[in-house]
């Protein structure tokens, strides 16, 4: 067993909505409620969900961006509290993060290499010129860009490149951990494979620790060991990536995979839009929140229990949690795109439609 | 009546710039029939969404654009401006990515949905209005009667682009293009608009759909041109060409999708280097350098498109047998 890095416990971020007046009730949004998550050392966790689900908002009160309203974060065992600044720069200095807007998350007036040389003297402290200009081509170099292009300022590069200076940035003091919120999203596909296997070159090669949040869910596969499944704040299913693909359990998640689209003409013949999930997540403003399970108002399988009660996560064992109050009972989810090894000629990626036939 | 519907041959786009001519389309030619889906795919910076803003004279101003666009027989591009200003917002609609954009803040979504038929005196305000509700119902837009009523604000990302498809499709087009029409939304919304998008083709409606994103392809297109550099480099009916691209580039494309189906790899194919940078002009193939199979003749030749069936190449490389340059 590895060492465990990042545990977080009952973490719940809330937002105060406008009142309707200056003696009406504060009403609140809940947007992370009780999240528990943990990170060991060289392990790849994937967050996924919709838009408006509560990742970003999770990865930034985790890493103490944002103050939560209940729950802890733990970094190597220590409590990190808001305000306990000593514990917050050892988190710091190796939990690192990467942003979607690659190019919004570069100093415009900075070139690459001050950029990459910053974060290494905040985070390491302060180094002779020459180490740290050695250190800054090395990084960049491990990256993929050209050390030649640190002297290049962002609006130069490309988005893929400013991407990988992101990354430089990031990894350039040797954190244990590296958040990635939605890092490869707004990237081409050539260029999202690059990254994406950059991304896994660092984790063989340094044993780099990914918290990765995306909402496409063939990149987690690809990328992450183990998976959690937002909604609307609240964690509904997590488990590894051999079980959450090859066998979902709760409604959202089968719905979330249905909805991808393969890349592949014939996956698409049939009724198959004919089983896709309808509406959209609109987070409730307490107290309408409290009272069931979120995704009740979109499910099919969803009865009285489910609109009164919130569902708690169960086990299905080997780590397999699952928030539902129907989970055993529905329909098997056989034909879902297979696990790793799984010829793709077996299925043709063609889920079937998961309704009560 | 028997010729397509939208005829584009060897147009140019080209933009001046302070440092120089700009080209960001090249001699592209392409056609579309009635009631037909074409998908046109390529990365950012490929040209896809210029060519039908330069077909349709929607440039920026410093952009012009050259060559022959013809709608349903008439020249769009030609010194008369009357056939552009003819169909363009009525028989040629057009779908924006960002749907928050595309709807004026202000304004509730029943006047908004009108206006674009009352402005051009197409349809009388009942009309309109009985017109409104229609095209709402067919988007399926949720609870349409009260959407009417609310403001864009009030509509979720889903439903705004909904509104936006609505607007649209007011004055019956023959021709949707719509760039992006799902990038901004999430998988589930993506699934549902896509539906939305398919039946609207499904009653006759001809639809360009440019996206980067080879799995809406898959889903709805009849027809797939891919973009690199300015050129289609390959078109293809769309399950030739997912079952076996011919161009090098296309292969890649299709390679670097990782999908949910496919065995794991270690590793995603990618394609190594970058896209070519607007501005630089290059003799041969602009996909040349980073291509695998590239030659010394890729490299000094612009590769001209050949015919292979109803697919159409360009690559000196190609990894189908075609026939001689057409």
């Amino acid at each position: 067993m590895s060492a465990r890095l990042l545990e977080v416990r009952g973490l719940t971020v809330r937002f105060p909505l406008r009142r309707a007046g200056l003696l009406a009730t504060r009403h609140w949004l809940t947007a992370v409620d009780g999240v528990d998550l943990e990170v060991a050392a060289g392990q790849s966790v994937g967050i996924v969900g919709e838009s408006g689900c509560g990742k970003s908002t999770l990865a930034r009160a985790i890493l103490a961006l944002l103050r939560p309203a209940a729950g802890s974060v733990a970094w190597r065992g220590t409590l990190v509290r808001p305000g306990d600044a000593p514990a917050l720069r050892r988190m710091r200095r190796e939990a690192q993060v990467v942003f979607q807007d690659p190019v919004g998350s570069l100093d415009p007036r900075m070139t690459v290499g001050e950029s990459v040389a910053e974060a290494l003297v905040a985070l390491a402290g302060p180094q002779p010129r020459a180490a740290r200009d050695s250190r800054v081509a090395a990084t960049l170099q491990e990256v993929g860009l050209d050390p030649a292009l640190a002297a290049r300022y962002p609006h130069e590069l490309s988005g893929g490149q400013c991407q990988r200076a992101a990354i430089a940035r990031a990894i350039v003091a040797r954190p244990a951990l590296l958040v990635c919120d939605e890092a490869v999203s707004a990237l081409d596909v050539s260029v999202q494979a690059q990254i994406v296997n950059l991304l896994s070159e660092l984790r063989e090669r340094h044993g780099l620790a990914l918290l990765f949040i995306s909402h496409n869910l063939a990149v987690v596969r690809h990328l992450c060991d183990e998976v959690v499944v937002l909604y609307l704040g609240r964690v509904v299913e997590r488990a590894s990536r051999e079980a959450l693909f090859a066998a979902p359990r709760h409604p959202y998640t089968r719905a979330l995979l249905e909805a991808v689209p393969e890349p592949d003409p014939e996956a698409w013949s049939g009724d198959r839009a004919a089983g896709f999930v309808q509406g959209e997540a609109a987070p409730l403003p307490d107290p309408a929140a409290a009272a069931g399970c979120a995704y009740a108002a979109r499910c099919r399988f969803a009865d009285q229990r489910c609109r009164s009660e919130v569902p708690v996560l169960e086990s299905e064992g080997d780590g397999h949690l699952i928030a539902c109050h129907h989970w055993r009972a529905l329909p098997p989810p056989c034909g879902f795109p297979g696990p790793a090894g799984r010829p793709a000629s077996e299925n043709n990626g063609l889920p079937p439609a998961v309704t009560g036939r | 009546m028997g010729g397509p519907l939208l005829e584009i041959r060897n147009l140019d786009v080209a933009f001046a710039t302070p440092r120089g001519t700009v080209r960001a389309v090249r001699e592209v030619s392409l056609e579309l029939r009635r009631g037909e889906c074409l998908a046109l795919v390529g990365e950012s910076g490929s040209g896809k969404s210029q060519l039908f803003l330069g077909s349709f004279g929607l440039l920026a101003a410093s952009g012009f654009a050259r060559g022959t666009v013809r709608f349903d027989g008439r020249e769009l591009l030609g010194p008369d401006p009357a056939p552009l200003r003819e169909v363009l917002g009525t028989r040629v609609a057009m779908v924006a990515q960002d749907p928050m954009n595309a709807l004026t803040p202000h304004l509730t979504i029943a006047r908004q949905l009108s206006e674009v038929v009352l402005e051009r005196g197409v349809l009388d305000a009942e009309a309109a209005k009985k017109r409104s509700l229609e095209v709402l119902r067919s988007v399926r837009m949720p609870d349409p009667e009260a959407r009417l009523r609310q403001y864009p604000h009030e509509l979720s990302g889903g439903q705004r682009q909904r509104a936006a498809i609505a607007m649209a499709l007011m004055t019956q087009p023959d021709l949707l293009v719509a760039d992006e029409p799902t990038t901004a939304l999430d998988v589930t919304v993506q699934a549902q608009v896509l539906e939305v998008l398919r039946e609207a083709r499904d009653r006759g409606l001809a639809l360009v759909l440019i996206t980067h994103d080879l799995g809406v392809v898959a889903g709805i297109a009849d027809r797939v041109a891919v973009m690199y550099g300015g050129r289609i480099v390959e078109s293809a009916p769309v399950r030739e060409l997912f079952a076996g691209p011919a161009h090098p580039y296309t292969a890649a494309l299709l390679a670097s999708v990782p999908r949910l189906d496919a065995a794991l790899t270690r590793r995603l194919a990618g394609i190594e280097g970058q896209p070519p940078r607007p501005g630089v002009e290059a003799p041969g193939c602009a996909f040349a350098p980073r291509c695998p199979a590239t030659t010394e003749q890729c490299r000094v030749a612009q590769p001209g498109l050949r015919a292979a069936g109803e697919r159409r190449v360009a690559c000196h490389t190609p990894l189908v047998r075609l026939g001689e340059p057409s």
